[in-house]
């Protein structure tokens, strides 16, 4: 029984994985790494370390996907609809022909 | 079955450890390396916590279960649960550096970025910028042998 669970769970967790290198859309690739993060957590209760499991999924699956998504927004390649995103701020400046001058 | 539990996990952790390193490897996107080194950290927390596994023992928490049954081991399970906050840490200080570098060159794209780094360090030592490795210096000789004249 054990085993079957964790059989199925490791399968999820390596496909995930594989989704996260193979996925053109990067915000894809941030739920397939969040997915990862939320199956490795419950592996974590089947080892008997119920409170590395509650980080795992609070910081791990959280707290990592949000911080992750907010940069995809700022670099500009995630859009909500009907929002400019924040992309339009971080055009390449004219930085460097400044420093060169 | 044929596998038994822990051989199971062992699959899982080693596997997850190599597509993050594999990822690690071969990926050209600056942010896709970041997914990637979670993924491989995932893998190693795994194996860490895998370490102090022992069958048929109790969670490592006083006061919870009976308490003449072995525990599992509560070392690795400490380490680990600092190792995620930190990883969490490196993720959110990649992110930041990969802001900055799209905001100072315009692209994540890894190739494109070791150009301009190269180019920007040898600007600053003020000698010439390495030639790309990527393409031929110059042109291509030709064939000595003249091409086969066309069929009428």
């Amino acid at each position: 029984m054990l085993e079957t669970v964790a059989l199925i769970l490791v399968i999820l967790v390596l496909s995930a994985g594989v989704l996260v290198l193979c996925l053109q859309s990067l915000m894809g690739a941030v739920v397939a790494a969040s997915v990862v993060s939320l199956g490795v957590s419950v592996l974590f209760v089947l080892l008997r370390a119920p409170d590395v499991a509650l980080t795992e999924a609070a910081v791990g699956a959280g707290l990592s996907t949000v911080v992750l998504a907010l940069g995809l927004r700022k670099l500009g390649l995630w859009r909500i609809e009907g929002d400019r995103g924040e992309a339009h701020a971080l055009v390449p400046t004219d930085r460097r022909e400044r420093e060169d001058a | 079955m044929a596998l038994d539990f822990v051989s199971i996990l062992y699959i899982g952790a080693l596997g997850l450890l190599l597509l993050g390193t594999f990822g690690l490897v071969t990926t050209t996107h600056l942010f896709r390396l970041i997914l990637a080194l979670a993924l491989a950290e995932a893998g190693v927390n795994l194996l860490l916590i895998l370490s102090g596994y022992r069958g048929g023992a109790q969670p490592p928490i006083l006061g919870f279960g009976p308490q003449d049954m072995p525990m599992v081991d509560p070392i690795p399970q400490a380490l680990v649960l600092t190792a995620i906050v930190i990883g969490v840490g490196v993720q959110a200080l990649a992110v930041a550096a990969a802001v900055r570098i799209y905001r100072r060159y315009g692209t994540l794209d890894l190739v494109a970025l070791k150009a301009h780094l190269e180019g920007d360090l040898a600007r600053k030592q003020g000698i010439a910028p390495p030639k790309s490795a990527e393409k031929p210096a110059g042109e291509r000789p030709l064939s000595p042998v003249p091409p086969r004249p066309q069929e009428p």
